[in-house]
């Protein structure tokens, strides 16, 4: 394509304006070609179902049949009806939960071994493949090697914590309400954290280490160097990560429809707004034979896509102005 | 030329026969049958062609669709008018939206005469519980009870109890023999359901206080449904260390490896414990009330139906193999192949463990109340029902605050409640 618009660019318009006309427009249809195939796959599986569940959400529905136009009848549901106005907000305050703690250990823990890899060594090279290797897993095997492990039973992680003396500590860990949410943060952890570490190093590995340098030179600490030369430098890949992260942690379901199932199991202490979508569009499969309810899921998906949109496009520009600034 | 007119003949004998074969068979229907037992299509094609022996001129083509996926895709058929001829329904609510969206084919008692042998509160489970109107044949029904080792019992010495103190010493002593008493758990929600139905009814006053609460004469709010709640909690020290971090197949896996001496569990275990452990030795009671002679209710509640298509194309034929799914010769059929209790009355399983189940339920039973009476729409009293009790043996709920929970739910669709 490159080679083809710098000819185009030499061959001057007014001698030949018909042939530059026709150049023109054959290009725009190589374009349309290209972009085809994605807009099409991008129409027909995102913006079609995005569109149809918005015009679901102000249908009433009995069961499976449309009753016909809701207005915000759903939405007022949803917002502001006992029990489903409690079960929002508290799938709201856990996603908000699961977001603020994945992101303070991965701009704490997750960015310190990201700067001791980028110092390291072979050693660490291989260190860094053991850490990314769990974010390869699929999240269907990580739940189910993480309840293998936190069995009461026969899981090893209380057998563990018995050997090294801490049986105090041993407890159901997904069935207390206090520690599942907990629990299956720091599993989502475990998995997720290769992906920021990954971003973090090359994030680090884009920054010339002579800046790092001359302030080491003029007489900086090394906690100095890297407060004031190298982290407002890795600001905006930290931005970048924060907002994949937002968006991740607020479309959470696998994990926890693994793990606890769709009811948000034990008394909606892991209902996240993903469960409770499911669990009301579709009806709670593990308590069987509940009948859906399209025109509620469906609001709730779309209020779901509004908070993640609307804090999205602040995050990226905020970014943006930091960015201008610096 | 001659070998041109033996051709010919040839041709027009040919033709003969083709003419005289079709002619002599009635016409062939082949009718659909979708469900959503992948695991059964062995058995329903045996089941199959014992309908197309007597009947010759019909096909039955057996049509399993994977459990989780199988309401959206019957749904789905049915609201763009076409799906299969015969319907394998899920009980009560599930069956009852396909029922009210007139996807299904009314029964009446002229074209299944068999119906009328059934139970009016399994029948539940297949009608309109605003109309009454009857639209599947039940296949299976499930009972809740006490399912225990009977090695187990007989190594300590112990007997099947016949009031509640007496279940509550026998878990004593079977704790103190290092033995889990109740492998039951709470991690999974709908376990707690399974765990009330078995316990609850003996101390809410069994049907009376069913019918009552079903026809809005009372609530759950109820003194009697309060004070069956504390009981269950009388059981917690019998349930296993950290029981609210036990699954499900945790629980089967501690009853089946002989660590636990007693589940309370449906009728569908008894396969899986078969399969896990061949050697167990199975026996089943009631819980009992707190007198002898009380309680020792059954929950029981029916699984599923087969229904027929309202727009069907072949509506004599889908009725023939209506009504052989509900004779008798079908039922029995049913029980021996799957070894799940058939919902057709007078069935004897040969199964000796599921055949001592349907005593138990012929005995004295009581609908498992949630299932039978309050899943028809969202939120629904199993939903309430499960999730509180985690709360409550959380120590997080009171009974009272279950009962509350559950009411302030339920009143907001059920409406014998809102009156």
């Amino acid at each position: 394509m490159l080679a083809a618009s710098s000819c185009h660019r030499i061959i001057p318009k007014h001698v030949n304006g018909g042939v530059a006309v026709n150049r023109k427009r054959s290009r725009q249809r190589v374009y349309i070609m290209f972009l085809a195939p994605a807009l099409i796959v991008y129409t027909v599986f995102m913006v079609y179902p995005l569109l149809s569940s918005l015009g679901y959400s102000f249908i009433k529905w009995d069961g499976y049949i449309r009753q016909g136009f809701a207005g915000l009848d759903n939405f007022k549901k949803v917002l502001f009806e006992r029990p489903y106005s409690e079960r929002l907000l508290g799938a709201l305050r856990h996603n908000v939960f699961f977001f603020v703690v994945t992101f303070l250990i991965q701009t704490t823990f997750g960015l310190f071994v990201a700067v001791a890899l980028a110092k390291g060594g072979r050693f660490l090279r291989v260190c860094q493949t053991v850490y990314f290797a769990p974010y390869t897993l699929s999240q269907v095997v990580v739940g189910f090697l993480w309840l293998l492990l936190l069995n009461p039973t026969w899981g090893q992680v209380n057998k563990f914590l018995a050997l090294i003396g801490l049986k105090g500590l041993a407890r159901p860990w997904l069935g207390d309400m206090v520690t599942a949410l907990p629990t299956i943060i720091l599993v989502n952890a475990w998995r997720w954290l290769g992906f920021p570490i990954t971003v973090y190093l090359a994030g680090l590995q884009g920054i010339p280490l002579e800046l790092e340098e001359a302030a080491r030179v003029d007489g900086a600490t090394p906690w100095q160097a890297f407060r004031h030369v190298v982290l407002p430098l890795l600001l905006p890949t930290i931005g970048m990560m924060t907002i994949l992260t937002f968006i991740y942690d607020f479309n959470a379901f696998e994990l926890i429809f693994i793990m606890q199932g769709s009811s948000g199991s034990p008394y909606y202490s892991t209902d996240v707004l993903g469960t409770f979508f499911y669990r009301t569009a579709f009806g709670d499969a593990t308590t069987g034979g509940e009948v859906g309810q399209v025109g509620l899921g469906s609001a709730i998906a779309v209020l779901m896509f509004l908070v993640i949109c609307a804090v999205s496009i602040a995050g990226v520009w905020l970014i943006r102005r930091q960015e201008v600034e610096m | 030329m001659k070998l041109l007119r033996s051709l010919a003949v040839c041709l027009i004998l040919m033709l003969c026969l083709a003419i005289g074969v079709t002619s002599a068979a009635a016409p062939n229907v082949e009718l659909t049958f979708w469900s959503w037992r992948t695991e059964d299509i062995d058995a329903y094609d045996k089941f199959v062609k014992v309908f197309e022996a007597e009947n010759p001129n019909i096909k039955v083509k057996f049509i399993p669709f994977k459990n989780t996926e199988y309401n959206t895709i019957l749904a789905t058929a049915l609201q763009g008018g076409t799906g299969p001829d015969i319907v394998h329904l899920r009980s009560y609510g599930g069956m009852e939206a396909l029922a009210s969206a007139g996807y299904l084919m009314e029964l009446t008692a002229s074209d299944v005469p068999d119906l009328a042998k059934f139970p009016k509160d399994i029948l539940r489970g297949a009608s309109n519980r605003h109309t009454g109107k009857i639209y599947g044949v039940p296949f299976a029904i499930q009972i809740i009870q006490v399912i225990y080792n009977k090695t187990i019992f007989d190594n300590v010495g112990l007997e099947e109890p016949t009031t509640w103190d007496e279940f509550l010493k026998i878990s004593q002593t079977l704790k103190d023999n290092g033995y889990v008493p109740l492998s039951n758990g709470g991690k999974d929600a709908w376990a707690f359901e399974t765990l009330f139905g078995g316990v609850a009814p003996n101390f809410y006053g069994g049907n009376d206080f069913s019918n009552a609460v079903i026809n809005g004469e009372t609530t759950f709010e109820d003194a009697r449904f309060v004070y069956s709640l504390r009981k269950m909690l009388e059981l917690r020290p019998y349930m296993p260390k950290d029981f609210m971090g036990i699954g499900y197949t945790d629980m089967q896996m501690m009853f089946a490896q002989e660590m636990a001496a007693m589940m309370i569990g449906g009728s569908y275990e008894t396969a899986t414990f078969e399969r896990l452990n061949p050697d167990l030795k199975l026996g089943v009671f009631a819980v009992p009330g707190e007198k002898a002679g009380d309680g020792g209710y059954a929950a029981v509640y029916m699984d599923g139906s087969y229904g027929i298509n309202a727009v069907t194309k072949h509506k004599t034929e889908c009725l023939k193999f209506i009504n052989f799914l509900a004779s008798l010769e079908y039922g029995q059929m049913f029980a021996d192949e799957l070894s799940q209790p058939s919902a057709i009355p007078g069935v004897k399983p040969k199964h000796p463990v599921l055949a001592e189940m349907l005593s138990l339920a012929e005995n004295k039973s009581t609908p498992h109340l949630m299932v039978v009476g309050f899943r028809f729409e969202q939120p629904s009293g199993s939903t309430l029902l499960q999730t509180s009790l985690q709360a409550m043996f959380s120590d997080k709920l009171t009974p009272e605050e279950v009962a509350s929970e559950i009411h302030e739910g339920l009143v907001k669709w059920y409406e014998p409640f809102q009156k």
